[in-house]
This record gives C-alpha cells, sequence and structure tokens, in this order.
C-alpha cells in the first residue's frame, strides 16, 4: 500500500490513524492535535482557574502518566499558572503497586514535580495484600475502591488541594455506561459520565475535593499511542488480585464495538449523558435537584470508573456470582418447601435492603414470590425501578440514589463521620465500616501461641 | 529450506510476560506461509504463536487466529490500519510493535 501523507502537514508520511475522525495523522501532527484537544476541554468547561493547585492521581499507568505529562506541558504552553502535584496511593499489593509506584517516582523526576504517596497501612492499618488474606477474594475490590477513594481526598486534603484530576479516558466512561444500563444503576450513570464531580467548596464546614477527568473525550488508543511516539514511561500489568469482573465484559463489548466501528465509544458516552439527564433526581450535572443531591449521592465513598481492570470499586464480578447463587438456593428451597419465606411491606428500596437484617429462614436475604420467575413478579409489583434482585453493591446505602421515577429523594444530612471526621452522610463512613468489619475478623496476632503472625 | 526474512518485533503493554518477559525479539520469518504466498503480519501473528510465545494464555494475544481487539499493532512505527492490517507483506528489517490496552492506566 502507498504510504499516506499526513492530512495536517501534508508531507510527512501518516503514521496515526484517529479513531474518533478517521483522519491519518503523522505523530507530531497527532501529539499536537492530542494535547489541543485536551486543552479545548480544560477551557471549554472552565475546569481550572489560574494558580490553582491540583493534585493529579497518578498510578504509574499510562492514563495517568499521560494526563500528568500533557497537564505539564498545556500548563507550560498556555501558562496557566498552575501548580501540579502527583499524588499516588499505595495499596500495598506486592508485585502490582510496588512495580507502578516505581515508574510514578521515575515520572515525578522527569516532569519534575512533587510526588505524595499515601498508603493504605498507614492510613487505616490494613494493607490490601492483608485485606485479601482476610477476606480471601470475597468484595476485595470493593474494599480497595472504597479505601482508595478517601485515601484520595485525605492526600488532596494534607496537599492543600482542593482539585483531584485523575486519568479515566472515553474508552473507561463508555464501559461505566454500558456497565450500568446493563445493571440498572441509573444513579451511577450521571456521576459516571460527568467531567466534574463534586464542588471544591465547603460543605458542611468539610472541604468536599472536587474530581474531574480531563482526558475523559480522549481514546484510549490514541493515549497508547501518544504515550508510545512521546516515549513516556509506564507501568502496565493487571492487578493480580482483579477479578473475572462485570468491567471486563463491558470492556470486551466495547473493545469488539470500536473494532466495527471507533466512533461508538464517544457515542456511547455521549448517549450515557443523554441518558443520565433523564434520570430524575440522581443525575449527573444536569438535574435540577441534581448539584445538591448529586453532590452527596456521588461515590462519596468509593473510587469506582475504569482503574482497575477488574473491580471498578465494587466486586461486581464476585456480587454477581454470590446474587446469582442465592437464587439458584431460593428457587430449589422454594420447591423442596424447606423454608418459608418473610414478607416486609413493599417499601421498594427499604424493605429489600432491611431483609438483610431480618432473621429469616433461608440462606437468602432476599424477598422473592414463590414462583420461579421470582423475579418477574416482584417487577409487577412495586412501581420502583428496582424491584428485581437489586444489583446494589455494598456503597449503595441510601435510598435516595434509586428511587428514581416518583418519590423525591429523602433530605440528607451531610456531616462527618463520627469515626474519622471524613465527610460522610452516615453517621459511620464506609472506610470505617468496612474496618470494623475487618478488624473484629482479624485474627490476634503477636499474642497467639504458635500463630502465624499478621 | 524455505528463505526467510529477519523481522524485529517488540511486545510492550504488557504483552511481554507472554514471551518470556522480553520486550524485544529479533525472529527469522519465513518469507512465505505454508500456503506458498508472501508473507503478512497475519502470518507473522500465527507464527509467534507457534514458535515464541512461552506461556500458555495465548488468549491474552490472539483471539480466534487474529489479533486481540484493544492490542495495536504497528508496522515501522505506523499504525496497521494504514498499511494494510494483516495482509501487509513483510520485508526484511521491519519493524512490528504489538501494544496491549488491555490494562489499568
Amino acid at each position: 500500500m502507498p504510504p499516506h501523507p499526513c492530512e495536517t502537514c501534508h508531507t510527512s508520511r501518516a503514521q496515526i490513524l484517529r479513531p474518533s475522525t478517521g483522519t491519518r495523522l503523522c505523530a507530531p501532527c497527532f501529539t499536537l492535535a492530542f494535547e489541543t484537544e485536551t486543552a479545548a476541554t480544560i477551557t471549554s468547561s472552565q475546569l481550572f482557574h489560574p494558580g490553582e493547585r491540583i493534585a493529579i492521581g497518578a498510578s504509574g499507568g499510562k492514563d495517568s502518566t499521560v494526563l500528568a505529562s500533557v497537564l505539564q506541558t498545556l500548563n507550560a504552553r498556555y501558562a496557566w499558572g498552575l501548580e501540579l502535584v502527583l499524588l499516588s496511593i499505595d495499596e500495598g499489593i506486592a508485585g502490582y503497586r510496588d512495580h507502578s509506584l516505581e515508574a510514578v517516582k521515575r515520572n515525578a523526576e522527569v516532569l519534575g514535580l512533587p510526588l505524595k504517596i499515601l498508603g493504605y497501612e498507614e492510613l487505616y492499618g490494613w494493607s490490601m495484600d492483608e485485606v485479601v488474606a482476610q477476606v480471601v477474594r470475597k468484595g476485595n475490590c470493593t474494599y480497595c475502591g472504597v479505601f482508595r477513594r478517601q485515601a484520595l481526598d485525605r492526600g488532596a486534603a494534607a496537599l492543600g488541594v482542593r482539585h483531584v484530576v485523575t486519568g479515566h479516558n472515553a474508552d473507561d466512561v463508555a464501559e461505566t455506561v454500558v456497565m450500568n444500563l446493563l445493571r440498572g444503576d441509573l444513579a451511577r450513570l450521571g456521576r459516571g459520565t460527568s467531567l466534574v464531580t463534586g464542588t471544591g467548596g465547603l460543605e458542611g464546614g468539610f472541604a468536599s475535593v472536587k474530581r474531574s477527568k480531563p482526558l475523559m473525550w480522549a481514546y484510549e488508543k490514541e493515549i497508547v499511542m501518544y504515550a508510545h511516539h512521546m516515549r513516556l514511561d509506564y507501568f502496565s500489568t493487571e492487578c493480580i488480585y482483579s477479578p473475572e469482573a462485570f468491567r471486563g465484559s463491558a470492556r470486551t463489548l466495547i473493545k469488539n464495538l470500536e473494532r466495527i466501528r471507533p466512533e461508538s465509544i464517544l457515542d456511547v458516552v455521549r448517549s450515557g449523558i443523554d441518558m443520565a439527564r433523564l434520570v430524575p433526581g440522581a443525575g449527573g450535572e444536569g438535574g435540577s435537584r441534581s448539584r445538591r443531591v448529586e453532590a452527596m449521592s456521588r461515590d462519596v465513598e468509593d473510587d469506582t470508573g475504569g482503574g482497575c481492570s477488574g473491580g471498578n470499586g465494587e466486586d461486581a464480578g464476585g456480587e454477581m456470582a454470590r446474587v446469582e447463587e442465592t437464587l439458584r438456593l431460593n428457587e430449589r428451597a422454594d420447591e423442596e418447601g424447606t423454608e418459608t419465606e418473610i414478607r416486609l411491606p413493599a417499601k421498594a428500596t427499604n424493605g429489600q435492603r432491611h431483609d438483610r437484617d431480618v432473621v429469616h429462614t433461608g440462606p437468602a436475604g432476599k424477598v422473592l414470590s414463590p414462583t420461579v420467575n421470582g423475579q418477574n413478579h416482584d417487577r409487577h409489583r412495586h412501581t420502583s425501578n428496582n424491584a428485581t434482585v437489586p444489583h446494589r453493591t455494598k456503597q449503595e446505602k441510601k435510598p435516595n440514589c434509586k428511587a428514581a421515577s416518583d418519590a423525591a429523594p429523602p433530605r440528607q444530612r451531610l456531616g462527618q463521620c463520627e469515626r474519622c471526621g471524613y465527610l460522610s452522610s452516615q453517621a459511620v463512613c464506609k472506610a470505617c465500616m468496612l474496618l470494623e468489619g475487618l478488624n473484629k475478623a482479624r485474627p490476634r496476632t503477636g499474642i497467639e501461641v504458635g500463630g502465624a503472625g499478621g | 529450506m524455505t528463505d526467510s526474512i529477519p523481522i524485529a518485533v517488540e511486545f510492550t503493554g504488557g504483552l511481554e510476560l507472554l514471551f518470556s518477559n522480553q520486550r524485544k525479539h529479533q525472529v527469522a520469518l519465513p518469507a512465505s506461509n505454508p500456503e506458498g504466498t508472501p508473507s503478512t503480519v497475519g502470518y507473522l501473528v500465527k507464527w509467534l504463536c507457534e514458535n515464541l510465545i512461552k506461556d500458555p494464555r495465548k488468549e491474552m494475544f490472539v483471539l480466534d487466529d487474529s489479533v486481540r481487539p484493544g492490542i495495536l499493532v504497528l508496522i515501522n512505527d505506523a499504525d496497521w490500519e494504514l498499511e494494510g492490517e494483516e495482509k501487509y507483506e513483510l520485508q526484511a528489517n521491519d519493524e512490528i510493535v504489538f501494544v496491549s490496552t488491555l490494562h489499568g492506566g
């Protein structure tokens, strides 16, 4: 095939075929286009203000490495006067995070940016390796996501920063849209597709950290190409604990879609944004009540969205498996008549949620009617959109997130966790709750005679 | 004995795991494939799976006989989509880079 000339400079040979537009560019023209488009995303939404102090969530992976490099370049080129710092979270995963942290350190040196590393061990007294040893891969991604979210916010506070940027790209957001659609998680649709979440202001006396994803419109493929042609140094391995998880299925779908029609990725993101606007009260940037509700009902407690190929802040794969197992057990019990069913009054969300606390005869905590089509039956009875098997993650503790159709979201009190002071709408924040569970179950170390130490 | 052409192959983005943790490889690819036609990138991929891959997890590299979606292929530093993808006929001393994007960032 004869070489194509670059469509911008018409002189060099084309090296990149841009998925969004199909244009063919040489490497220098491409990198310039990539940088310029990122700048446009930032300026058109007024993402930063001059002189702002920004923490870049840096994992050492391709997205955050490119993000840091591009922000540094743009900051200099356009004289935004931003103060950039790198913030890295050490979950304590040997063989994974320790290697990627080396990459972050190298980047910090190359870019000349200060770096802060915050570890789960020092923040919570638990490293992820220890958590996994304790919970044995059941929901470990949940812990990681919840802890990471808080860790990033605390790190930001320690740095005196009100704004954290992360390297989420268009593919990540598209995957999130697909996942949330497949799970009927309308509340998350808004948050996942927002360029910015949080206000960066003072709410209830506690600083709320603003989060944004400047690379939201950038294709993953282009990020990789940018890193390749700029010879950026990044670390690329999957977290050793990522289960066969739901995001993996969404990712496969997105990748296959991209192959057939590359524009699909951005189209899915745009559709997600449009659909989020239709969700009353729980939308992202769009809805009327949304801003206040959104700021509170956002993933205050977990860091979701694409970092881990497996998890996404919740053990979706594991949880689905558990739910399916539960259903199977239920069906079998119904057929054999070995269980009686306790029905709570049909108060959609609260009813089902409280099942977990109710003493019941079966192994499951779900209210299902005694037919094999238990789920469908439920759908007719309840009017809300969560009548079927609630793929409710451990993070979904706020009823108003799901009461989408008719009810106005109940008033939320935004306050502080009484244990650690973190921003939370509960008395005790999610991280502290998880920690309590971990600590209670923790084998006594050092005291046991002959026991294997921690 | 068929002629062979020297090809420089590079694996990044985590793919090197499958190839003895080595990023760069110099291979001597048969100049024509078993059907007698000039070797293409598609044939190179098959050949790598049979001869160079050391890890049993072939599905990280190929899916149904072609490169897995999510792995970018560069032929002499240009996107393979610009060069005919799998149908590109290899020349001596071509540089092929396989970059995986399938990992967290």
